[in-house]
């Protein structure tokens, strides 16, 4: 019974957070509603035993997407009023098409011929069921190339994103890092033979005492 | 019991809102793409959902997947915004009206 009351609870703050996310005029707040609608999807992942996936759902999207989103919000200076004028021109249409994607959706879902029943639920797992050890034991065998994949995929967007914003001042010195590699002794150190002592013959007054 | 059109028809709604969303922020590139990672979420949803209901965990894998590929499409799609952003001093879709079909 906690279960469904609580499904329910998290069901309802995630439709209207993102109802709000939609629709609030300022994007920094559109950003913090997303987050919140992040943080309840995880929770209902949590309520149907997707451990793993709602705890990366935090990690990867709140810790790391939408931090990246905010900084570019807040960093660029952008004029909301400007952006948001003449919303309200396309929000009939916007809702009308949402509205027909939801009845289609759950037309489908209603439907009982399916070969499933949509009505019951997924059968509780034991206790001592690690949802992380079998995802690992699945990824690390049967998906090992495809993970590969994914790690490439992600090195490519580093890059990607790093070479697309790096900017290129004038005046700015920078170390030549091909010169500094391919320097030889010979262009920095100059030996210089230096004789150990004067011959006697130019000394007229040898030091005293010594 | 969590039942399974619970899920998905949650799922639909956040799919659903999140198009109306394109909708409604067509001129602002920032939310576009706020609006296709909520997108993104929904579809996870079902694929979560399904996993656990035929308790099949290969859903939750590709559920893996999805957030890898959508992380890293944010993260070039924000740099292109950045770029866009300083050779234009505007992220209005409007304005990028270069390329006229």
């Amino acid at each position: 019974m906690l279960v469904e009351v609580l499904f329910w609870l998290f069901a309802a703050i995630l439709a209207i957070s993102a109802l709000a996310m939609i629709t609030v005029r300022n994007p920094v707040h559109s950003a913090l509603l997303l987050v919140l609608c992040f943080f309840t999807s995880a929770a209902i992942w949590l309520l149907i035993e997707a451990e793993f996936l709602a705890v990366v759902l935090i990690l990867v999207y709140v810790g790391a997407v939408m931090v990246l989103f905010l900084f570019v919000v807040m960093m660029l200076d952008i004029n909301i009023e400007e952006v948001r004028a003449r919303v309200t021109r396309y929000a009939l249409f916007g809702g009308i098409v949402a509205g027909v994607v939801v009845f289609e959706i759950v037309s489908v879902v209603w439907t009982r011929s399916l070969g499933v029943d949509v009505t019951t639920g997924a059968q509780a797992q034991p206790a001592n069921y690690s949802n992380t050890a079998e995802l690992g034991k699945l990824l690390y065998t049967d998906y090992v190339y495809p993970f590969e994949l994914a790690a490439v995929l992600l090195l490519i967007a580093i890059v990607a994103a790093i070479s697309l914003t790096m900017r290129k001042r004038a005046g700015l010195k920078l170390q030549n890092v091909a010169k500094q590699v391919a320097v030889r002794r010979e262009d920095r150190v100059r030996i210089v033979k230096v004789a150990a002592e004067k011959p006697p013959s130019e000394n007229p007054q040898p030091e005293k005492g010594a | 019991m969590i039942q399974l059109n619970w899920l998905l028809i949650l799922s639909g709604v956040l799919f659903a809102i999140s198009v109306a969303g394109m909708f409604i922020n067509r001129k602002n590139l920032i939310l576009l793409l706020m609006c296709v990672e909520l997108l993104l979420l929904a579809v996870n949803f079902n694929f979560v959902a399904f996993s656990r209901y035929l308790n099949d965990i290969n859903g939750q894998i590709f559920v893996f997947f999805v957030l890898t590929v959508a992380a890293a499409e944010s993260a070039i799609g924000l740099a292109i915004l950045v770029v866009l952003f300083r050779e234009r001093r505007s992220i209005n879709v409007e304005d990028l009206s270069t390329l006229k079909g």
